[in-house]
């Protein structure tokens, strides 16, 4: 069953094409890769399904329930309430915010009570902000950030705060998330647990997951498809193996003195 | 509890002090002063501080308060007309703030300030020009109906009000704006319409202010709601704090104070009372407050910290 598919989304600044014509495929609980050598337009791409940029041509449906969203020209927040949720490749947490704040505005659309509860403190505000941080410290348990949890964003280690990015993209509940380079920056220690949790929440939440990732021992080893793209167009796609011997993609990476020699 | 016998004593205790006219006319002239002020920076703060959007149109929503609720209150002079145009007041200006917020949020930083800025100079000069306003020479003779306990029920109201909202999920929401508009969106938050809503609430809290103003001074006039009291409320904000709530509250009197102090020195007044700003500035550049909040609880840590050096001694 298809979950997300993308049909040959194109988007230009200028005379630059990040995105041409780039088209994929999602099955509903796949773990896919989307690598490419610097540049090649992967984390613009990630902006088109997320709604920051909006595609200059093509389609994007998001498939919930067996209804079809168009999410092309959707603003990011309805993007993000449709069910595709994000991290970002140069983490962008609220800074200032402590840790358990971080997840509590993620799940701000689960809130039903209304502005008068929020001025006077009402029973229904009391009631559901009790809900809303046991929820997300039964979440921060998942990444080992529960004892963290009044710890302002910004001082916690690197590794941590990626880890709280995905936590974040968690808490807005999704169907399918996407990653951008989760790994980034991590030592292989840090990396293996990385990829313990990435298997972890995919089970617990029955994800669909993208990935955006430079570490190709974490690519390889857990992604169950691959795409490859290069110059904003997808050059290949299929199983690890298949990537991994496939002439365009080593070309692509390497360059083209590969051939001759 | 603790913060409700606070409330209680601190509004008794300047009660007793009027009714047994300890304070002087003039003092409490400076208190209806601090307290308006109060309920306008902490207003702005809400924008500016915690939702991160830059105003400098904060006084063209308190002059609709005002002007609305003297007209109110001159037509029928009771208490009730006097709270009915403190509503209408206020009421009108989050409209005001609802018309102008949805067109100019779009913008970011600076040119959000400008769109502001021109929108207040369009609302005074409305006031300017209009007959039943009275044009430059203002309204004179506005029934007075606004005393200490008006003043306290009404700060009271926008404080907790106000401090309240910022700790719902729609208060994250504006905060999470401020901290990375990008990411907010990304995480669902709808940032236009949040956005909005500080703008409304703001604007309504200014409205009330304003109505406050004219209620109690009897007289108004468009030049009183210019671009210089923007910038004063704006100095309380970030001199108290952006992002703090008891920062503002202490800035506002603190401000005051040294104005009222000041007044002794008629000459170099306004060059002291500058100088006391570069000086706030200098020293603390993230506000008296920065973006935390002074509570009981803090004052009772003062207090056991206190208590356990004497202890010692």
């Amino acid at each position: 069953m298809t979950i997300l598919d993308v049909k040959k989304v194109t988007k230009s600044f200028g005379g630059l094409t990040a995105v041409a014509k780039a088209s994929l495929k999602l099955e509903k609980g796949e773990l896919v890769g989307l690598i490419g050598p610097n540049g090649a337009g992967k984390t613009t791409l990630f902006n088109l399904l997320t709604g920051i940029y909006t595609p200059d041509s093509g389609t994007i449906s998001l498939y919930r329930d067996s209804q079809e969203i168009m999410l092309q020209g959707l603003r990011p927040n309805k993007i993000c309430n449709a069910g595709l949720a994000r991290t970002f490749q140069n983490i962008r947490l609220f800074k200032d915010l402590t840790v358990l704040e971080n997840v509590l505005i993620a799940m701000h659309k689960n809130v039903k009570y209304g502005f008068i509860p929020s001025f006077l403190h009402l029973p229904s505000y009391k009631r559901q902000e009790e809900e809303l941080i046991n929820d997300s410290i039964e979440l921060l348990k998942i990444f080992n950030l529960d004892d963290k949890k009044d710890e302002l964003a910004k001082n916690l280690p690197y590794g941590e705060q990626r880890h709280l990015e995905i936590a974040r993209a968690l808490a807005t509940n999704p169907s399918v998330l996407l990653l951008d380079e989760p790994a980034a920056g991590m030592n292989p220690a840090e990396t293996a647990e990385l990829t313990r949790i990435i298997k972890e929440i995919r089970q617990k939440f029955d994800l669909t997951i993208l990935l955006i990732e430079h570490d190709m021992s974490l690519v390889m080893s857990i992604c169950e498809r691959i795409y490859v793209l290069d110059y904003g167009m997808v050059i290949a796609s299929g199983t690890p193996e298949e990537i991994r011997s496939n002439k365009r993609v080593i070309e692509a990476y390497l360059g083209e003195e590969v051939n001759n020699a | 509890m603790k913060k409700l016998v606070a409330l209680g004593l601190t509004y008794a205790i300047i009660q007793i002090l009027i009714m047994t006219n300890l304070i002087s006319d003039y003092i409490q002239a400076t208190l209806v002063t601090i307290c308006i002020n109060i309920i306008l920076a902490v207003s702005l703060n809400l924008i500016t501080g915690f939702t991160g959007q830059f105003s400098l149109g904060h006084a063209g929503f308190m002059s609709i308060g005002a002007y609305i609720c003297a007209l109110i209150t001159m037509r029928n002079p009771t208490v009730y007309g006097f709270l009915i145009g403190v509503f209408a007041g206020a009421l009108a200006a989050a409209l005001m703030g609802f018309l102008v917020g949805l067109p100019t949020l779009r913008l970011r930083g600076d040119y959000l300030a400008i769109a502001t800025l021109g929108m207040s100079e369009i609302i005074r000069i409305i006031f300017l020009n209009l007959e039943i306003t009275n044009g430059a020479a203002g309204l004179n003779g506005i029934p007075q109906f606004v005393n200490w306990t008006w003043l306290f029920i009404f700060m009271t109201a926008t404080v907790l009000g106000i401090s309240n909202f910022i700790k719902s999920s729609h208060g994250r929401a504006c905060i999470s704006i401020r901290e990375d508009e990008i990411a907010a969106e990304a995480m669902g938050i709808d940032t236009i319409k949040y956005k909005v809503i500080a703008f409304v609430i703001g604007s309504f809290c200014a409205g009330i202010a304003g109505a406050l103003y004219a209620s109690y001074f009897y007289f108004i006039k468009p030049d009183l709601f210019g671009f210089l009291k923007s910038v004063d409320i704006l100095v309380i904000v970030v001199s108290g704090g952006m992002g703090s709530i008891s920062g503002s509250i202490l800035a506002a009197i603190l401000l005051a104070l040294i104005s009222t102090y000041l007044q002794s020195f008629p000459e170099i007044r306004m060059v002291l009372y500058a100088a006391a700003l570069v000086a706030i500035m200098i020293f603390r550049p993230q506000g008296l407050m920065g973006s935390r909040e002074l509570s009981l609880e803090l004052f009772g840590k003062l207090g056991d910290s206190l208590k356990s050096k004497k202890g010692r001694v």
